[in-house]
C-alpha cells in the first residue's frame, strides 16, 4: 500500500509519501524527523492535536482556551471535545494548570493555554 | 495636557509589541512603554486558541493564547509599563504620541523612539464588493473567531465561507467542531490562498469542500443572512451567469485579506508602500521618518507569528541604536527591488552598513525547487535554494551586508 499525506507538522508542509511492505512503513518526502514520524502515525494512527474552550467560573475571562498535552487519536476527537463541553472549571488557573487528566482513557490531559485571574 | 517623556514608546501590545518592548527593555533603557487599547495584552492571538506556533521561535507547536502568554509574562516581569484599554489617538513627526485612557484622560507622550505595532486589518464586505440586502450575519473571519473563542456564543447555525485564506480555513474546523454546518469554502482565485497544511487539517479531515474560482455574487435576506448565491468565475474573475446556485445559509464568513492598519502611520506622514500597504522600512525597520520604526503586520502581512516577534526585536534594537548613536551616522537607504517572480521584499530599502539583514518575501506563483538570489549590480550576493515556494508562505533569507552594497540590488525567484 501506498499512500501520500501533506505533513501538518510546520508551515513547509511537505508531501509525504508513506509505503508500507510487509508491515514496515517508509516515509519519503519528509525533511525533518518530526515529519517522517507524523507520516508513520498518519498511516497507522493518526492523531490530533486538541483545542478548544471550556466554561470557568470566577474569571474575567467567559471562556478559557484549552489545548491537550498530546495530540490524540483522530476518530476519538470529537467525543473528547462534546466531554469538554459538560465541563466547567473555576478561576484563577495558571498557563498549563491541569485540567482535566487523560481524557476518555487516552492518556493525553487538557491544560490551560493561559493564565485566568479570580474576579469576584 | 499631562506631558511625559520616556525613551521608547510601543503602540500596540500584539505579538510585535510586546517582542519590541521586552527588547527595548533588554537593551537597558529605563522608560518603556507599551500601549495597548483592548482591555489585556496578547492582541489577536489571544482569540487564536488553535496550535501551529513558536515552531521556530520556541521550538514548538504551541496554540496563540501559549505564544502570547509566554510573551505577556515575560513583558510583565520585565519592567515596561503596560497601559491597557488606552487608545493612541495621534502621533507626529517629532515623536509625540497622543493617548487617552479613562483614569488619566489624554496624555502627551515625548518619545526619543517610536515603534508601531498596530498590526493590521480584515477586509470587509464593500472591499470585495458584493451586491445584495445588507443583513445581520455577515461577518469577518476575525469576528467569528472572537465570538466563539473569546465571547463563548455561536454566531449562526450553518455558514458559507468566502475566501481560503489561513484564518478562513481555520474558522471553518474550529465552527464544524462546534457544531456549526460548514457548507463549504469558496475561493475566487485558481489557488488556495492559505498555507496547505491548513487545507488539509481544517478542510479535507472534516470533509469540507473547497470551490476554486468561484465566488458569492449576492446577499440575500432583510433582517438576518437567508442565503448567498455563489457563481464560477472566468480567468479575469468575472462571474459566469449559468453557474449560479443559491445556498441558504445564516453565516457568510469573509476571510478576504489583511491590511496593515496605518492610521496613525500617516499623520506622522510616514511613507507607505503601495505592495505592502505598510511603512517602506529598512533592515532596522525603521520607517522614512527618523526615530519612528514599524514591526509586524503593520509593516507588511506576515503568515507566521514567529517572523512577527523577530522584526518587533529588530524594530528594538534599531530604536535602540537610533537613540544611542550621537549624530546622524547613517548612511542613505538603498533599495531592493523586487525582481522577477518576487512580490515584494520586507525591508525595502538598507542601509549600507555592515552586519546581518534578514529579509521577508513573497513569491508572485508557485515554483519547484526554486532558487532565491540577491544581487548586486548584477554581482550575486546570496542565493538560497527552496524544495518549494508559494505565494502564501513567506520566505525569510538573512545575508551577511557589507557597507559596500550600495549599488542596484534585485531580489529574484527562478526555477532551476
Amino acid at each position: 500500500m501506498k499512500k501520500e499525506y501533506t505533513c501538518i507538522v510546520c508551515p513547509r508542509s511537505c508531501t509525504l509519501t508513506v509505503e508500507e511492505k510487509d508491515g514496515i512503513c517508509t516515509v519519503t518526502g519528509h525533511s525533518c524527523k518530526r515529519g517522517e514520524e507524523y507520516g508513520k502515525n498518519e498511516y497507522t494512527n493518526p492523531k490530533r492535536m486538541l483545542t478548544t474552550t471550556v466554561k470557568i467560573k470566577g474569571s474575567n475571562l467567559r471562556v478559557l482556551p484549552v489545548v491537550s498535552s498530546d495530540a490524540v487519536p483522530k476518530e476519538k476527537l470529537l467525543d473528547c471535545l462534546d466531554y469538554l463541553y459538560g465541563l466547567e472549571i473555576e478561576a484563577p488557573v495558571k498557563l498549563h494548570d491541569v485540567v482535566l487528566e487523560n481524557i476518555l482513557n487516552t492518556g493525553v490531559s487538557i491544560l490551560a493555554a493561559r493564565d485566568a485571574e479570580r474576579m469576584e | 495636557m499631562n506631558k511625559r517623556q520616556v525613551d521608547i514608546a510601543v503602540i500596540g501590545g500584539g505579538p510585535a509589541g510586546l517582542a519590541a518592548a521586552l527588547k527595548a527593555k533588554q537593551e537597558g533603557f529605563e522608560k518603556v512603554v507599551l500601549i495597548e487599547r483592548d482591555k489585556e495584552l496578547g492582541g489577536i492571538l489571544n482569540q487564536c486558541i488553535h496550535d501551529g506556533f513558536g515552531l521556530i521561535r520556541f521550538g514548538k507547536q504551541l496554540s496563540g493564547c501559549e505564544y502570547a502568554q509566554r510573551y505577556v509574562s515575560m513583558v510583565k516581569e520585565s519592567g515596561v509599563e503596560i497601559y491597557t484599554d488606552t487608545m493612541v489617538l495621534e502621533i507626529t513627526k517629532d515623536k509625540e504620541v497622543y493617548s487617552v485612557n479613562q483614569q488619566e484622560g489624554a496624555v502627551c507622550w515625548q518619545a526619543g523612539a517610536i515603534i508601531l505595532a498596530m498590526g493590521c486589518r480584515e477586509r470587509t464586505r464593500p472591499q470585495v464588493g458584493i451586491l445584495g440586502t445588507r443583513p445581520s450575519g455577515v461577518l469577518t473571519a476575525g469576528a467569528v473567531q472572537k465570538y466563539i473563542n473569546i465571547q463563548g456564543f455561536l454566531p449562526g447555525k450553518k455558514a458559507v465561507i468566502l475566501g481560503s485564506g489561513d484564518i478562513g480555513l481555520i474558522m471553518a474546523r474550529r465552527m464544524t467542531l462546534e457544531h456549526m454546518e460548514v457548507e463549504g469554502v469558496y475561493e475566487v482565485m485558481p489557488n488556495p490562498g492559505g498555507l496547505r497544511r491548513n487545507l488539509e487539517q481544517c478542510l479535507n479531515d472534516y470533509h469540507i469542500p473547497l470551490h476554486l474560482s468561484t465566488t458569492v455574487v449576492r446577499v440575500h435576506g432583510k433582517k438576518s443572512l437567508e442565503g448567498v448565491t455563489v457563481a464560477k468565475v472566468d480567468e479575469n474573475r468575472k462571474p459566469i451567469p449559468e453557474t449560479e446556485r443559491y445556498i441558504p445559509c445564516d453565516l457568510l464568513v469573509l476571510s478576504v485579506g489583511l491590511i496593515p492598519e496605518n492610521e496613525l502611520s500617516k499623520q506622522a506622514g510616514i511613507l507607505l508602500s503601495p505592495v505592502t500597504k505598510g511603512p517602506v522600512v529598512d533592515q532596522n525597520m525603521m520607517t522614512s521618518v527618523d526615530g519612528i520604526f514599524a514591526a509586524g503586520n503593520v509593516s507588511a502581512v506576515f503568515d507566521l507569528v514567529d517572523y512577527v516577534s523577530k522584526t518587533g526585536e529588530a524594530a528594538a534594537l534599531g530604536a535602540a541604536a537610533y537613540l544611542r548613536a550621537s549624530e546622524k551616522e547613517k548612511g542613505k537607504p538603498v533599495p531592493v527591488e523586487a525582481g522577477e517572480n518576487i512580490a515584494f521584499t520586507l525591508p525595502e530599502t538598507v542601509e549600507p552598513k555592515d552586519g546581518k539583514v534578514t529579509f521577508y518575501m513573497r513569491v508572485k506563483k508557485s515554483m519547484e525547487h526554486p532558487e532565491i538570489s540577491l544581487t548586486c549590480d548584477g554581482k550575486t550576493i546570496k542565493t538560497q535554494k527552496l524544495l518549494v515556494a508559494h505565494p502564501p508562505e513567506m520566505i525569510s533569507m538573512t545575508v551577511d551586508w557589507k557597507e559596500e552594497y550600495t549599488g542596484k540590488l534585485v531580489m529574484e525567484g527562478r526555477e532551476v
